[in-house]
Order: C-alpha cells, then structure tokens, then sequence
C-alpha cells in the first residue's frame, strides 16, 4: 500500500528523519507514534508530497509520488490543525472540497453523526476548535478513498464525539481500508489499533503489534511498555 | 477579503477618473496626470495586495495542498486571481469614466489605451514579484518588509542612482547606458513609453531624443513590451519553481 524507502529530511540544521523504511500493507489500522518533534507528522507530510524529502523514495499504492498529483486521489487526509479559510461558511467549505474532488453524499451522513447541522451556515473563523475537528473529519472522511490519514484524530473531541469516531474509523477498516494515525492518546491507540510504528529521533524503532512490544519491554500494559522505550532512551 | 478590496480599489480608479475628468476638463491632460498616479500607485498596490494575500490564504493553500491537486495549478491560479482582479479594477474603474467622457470620439484613446496596459503590465509584474517574495519568507512582517522595500527601490531608489550615475559620468556618452538602465526597471520604461507616446518628450531633456529615437520607432515599442513580457514571465517562473519544492 505505501511503501517508504531510506527517507531523509532536514528542515535547516534539524534533521528530522534520518533513513525511515517502511511497509505498510494493505488493510488495517496503523498507528504512529513518537515523542514530541520525532517527525511524526513530518512522515506523513512527505507521504502526502506537501514535504519535499530530501532524499528517500514513496510509492503509494504502487505509484511514485515525485512529481505526480494524482496519487492523492486515493488519499483522504485530516490535518493535525484544522487551520480553514476563517471567511467561509462550512457549508461553502464541504461544496468547493467536493468540487475539486467528486460528488459524494457521504457528507450528509457524517454531518448528522456528528451533530453539525446547526453549524452549516456559521463562518470557519467563528466555530469552537472541537467543531472545526468535527468539520475536518466530515471532510476527510466523506470520500471513499482506500489509504486514510488521520494526524492527531481525537484534538478537541468531546467524549461522545470519540466514541462516533472510533466507531467511524472501525467501520472503514471493515471495508477493507488502510488507516494511518498518529495520536498521543494511549488508550486510544490500544483500542483501536492493529499494529503500530514507533519512531525515535529520526528512525523507525519499533514495528509489530501491541502484544509483540509488551513482550520487547516486558511490560504488563502498552502506556508503560511506551514510557520504558522513552525511559530507556532518555528521550 | 480579496473580492471586498477589489471592489474598494475599482471604486477608487472610478473616482480618481471622475475628479480628473472634471478638473482638466481635457482628455489628454487627463491622461498626463493619470499616468502619473498610475506609475506609481499600480506597482505599490500590486506589491500590498500580492504579500497579504499570499499570506491571508496560507491556510487555504494548505489545504489544496492535501488534495489532488497540481502545486503550479494552485499557486499559478492563486497569482491569476489576484493580479487578474487588480488588473479588472484597473481597466474598468478607468475605463467606464473615460468612455463615459466620449474617449471613442478622442484622438487621446490610444494614449489612454497604452496607459492601460502598460498599467496591467505594472499589476502583473509587481503582483508575481510580491509573490516571490512572500514564497521565501516564512515571516509575514520580513515579507512585508521586503516587498515594501522592492517597491520603493523601483519606484523611488533606482531613479535616484540612475540619475546619479548619469552625473557621475556625464563625460561619457550615455544615450546606451540610460536606454539600457530604462529597460531594466518596469517602473521607469513603463514611464518613458508613455511620455514618449503622449508627444511630451521634450520635458526628458538631452537624452530626450536618443530615447524618442529607439522608443519612437515600433521596434522600440516592440523591444520595450517584450522587456515587460519578460518581466511579468520571470517572477511567475520562479513562483512555480519555488512553489514545487517548498516543505508545507
């Protein structure tokens, strides 16, 4: 599904990643993790071509992503900050993403699940950022597309909102779709995850299922087992 | 944001045309000191509006970024949108006086028409440029800061040192060296084409009839729009130069 071969990036003097390998197959529910700054989402920028890598080779899907835009189309991204033109309406918002993409009528599904009618008509600039995270994840998830990207899914999400989400992020890997997410929420990612992808300054360190890293470390649970790679790391 | 200031930049031309209109009650003395305004105004507003809408839509960039969309189709129509808008407000809040005034019936159309577009020339240049500058810096005060100050160097600096170079060597013959220095700066040949278009060009003193001698003739015309063409073509090449490996 997305393949990721001896990645580097450096932003000026910071290097960021430093030779990331990694496969990711098709189908399942992936988790990225890492201290603050290990380039998590600088990971998935470059997946998504918005960071230019310095050196380093992504295919996804089977397609190289130097210099081709189409590969996106298979791609629903939900940025870690819902950062939206502050002017427009979130119901002009959803119309204009869905003409650049494709119709769907997923969005009036969504919209209802997520309790957002009320908020159609207000201006981006002047919605709390819980609801501006319940807009962005309308948006990413209303097109049917195989490889979904969540950066920092659960940010300002109220407790029943979360249970919406998880079970939303379920049904997709029902369908058979790959999901990628980074998160700092613990229990989050142990519930739902399937494998995870533990990067340490610039390096995958880890890769396998919760079970496998309770093993590694020899921690009953999977908070702890992440504190003792973090401990054991000085990080 | 961009549509409002729009609308307040072509009533501004619409107003600028009435009060000029009515006060020289002449077409072409009116189109002497609209050329004035123009020079200088045009690039400054290009500039303004260029960085802060650059740097107003960030987030917006961002997110066509995410979709599967080309990098030059968004920056390219980014540009377009703003120095196309401009350049509308320009035309039409200049232009609906002028007609009104009865601009068809006057031998002063052509001369207004060269002011037009060497003035969408000026929006066009100065627009890409404001872009440029806002694509290589981070900091929105840094980028204002630039793009106010390339403004100034072209509109105000560079007369100054060109002048300056003229004394400095005025025992050499200069006729190649003015000419060449005109070209380089929008500014200055967007001046120089239409004085010598509106037959004024005595007021340039000696070099007056070297530049009335190139710039008088269609191949000085022809030369001159083709520095304006390559001006307007380079910045919008580097936007999409630098647009295709800047990190988001």
């Amino acid at each position: 599904m997305v393949t990721i071969e001896n990645l580097h990036k450096k932003f000026g003097k910071n290097q960021v990643l430093s030779g990331i390998d990694l496969n990711i197959s098709e189908g399942g529910i992936f988790a990225v993790l890492g201290p603050n700054g290990s380039g998590k989402t600088t990971l998935i920028k470059s997946v998504l071509g918005m960071v230019i890598p310095d050196k380093g080779n992504i295919t996804v899907l089977g397609e190289n992503i130097k210099k081709n835009s189409e590969y996106r189309h298979k791609i629903d991204y939900l940025p870690q900050i819902a950062n939206f033109p502050s002017n427009l309406r979130v119901k002009e918002l959803i119309k204009m993403i869905k003409d650049l993409r494709k119709p769907t009528n997923e969005d009036e599904r969504l919209i209802e699940l997520f309790r957002l009618e009320p908020f159609l008509d207000k201006k981006l600039g002047n919605l709390s950022g819980g609801t501006k995270q319940k807009v962005n994840l309308v948006l990413t998830f209303m097109f049917d597309s195989p490889l979904i990207i969540l950066d920092e899914p659960t940010t300002g999400l109220d407790p029943i909102s979360l249970i919406r989400l998880k079970d939303l992020i379920k049904a997709e890997k029902a369908k058979g779709k790959t999901v990628l997410i980074t998160s700092h929420i613990m229990s989050f990612v142990e519930e739902i995850s399937d494998e995870i992808v533990f990067i340490l300054e610039g390096k995958i360190y880890f890769k396998g299922t919760i079970q496998k890293l309770k093993t590694k470390t020899n921690q009953p649970d999977f908070e702890h087992a992440i504190a003792s790679i973090l401990t054991d790391n000085h990080a | 944001m961009r549509s409002r200031w729009s609308y307040v930049y072509f009533a501004f031309y619409l107003l600028l045309g009435v009060v000029l209109l009515f006060l020289n009650n002449d077409l072409s003395k009116a189109v002497i000191t609209l050329m004035n305004v123009i020079i200088v105004l045009v690039p400054l507003i290009g500039t303004i509006f260029g960085v802060m809408y650059y740097y107003n839509s960030q987030e917006f960039t961002e997110l066509l970024l995410a979709q599967p969309i080309k990098r030059s189709s968004i920056f390219l129509g980014q540009y377009l949108g703003v120095a196309l808008s401009l350049s509308m407000s320009l035309i039409l809040g200049l232009g609906i006086p002028f007609v009104f005034y009865g601009l068809f019936e006057s031998s002063a159309i052509w001369d207004f028409s060269l002011l037009l577009i060497t003035g969408t020339f000026l929006t066009l240049i100065f627009t890409a440029l404001a872009f440029n500058i806002a694509l290589s810096n981070e900091n929105k005060i840094k980028g204002f800061g630039y793009a106010i100050l390339l403004w100034l160097f072209l509109a105000v600096i560079y007369d100054g040192l060109f002048l300056m170079t003229l004394i400095l060597f005025e025992d050499y013959p200069l006729d190649k060296v003015s000419l060449i220095g005109t070209m380089l700066n929008p500014i200055d040949l967007s001046r120089t084409l239409i004085l010598l278009k509106l037959d004024i060009s005595a007021l340039l003193g000696y070099t007056g009839a070297v530049f009335k001698q190139f710039f008088g003739t269609s191949f000085g015309l022809i030369v001159s729009f083709v520095m304006l063409t390559i001006w307007v073509v380079m910045p919008v090449l580097r936007i999409v130069f630098k647009s295709k490996k800047k990190d988001f």
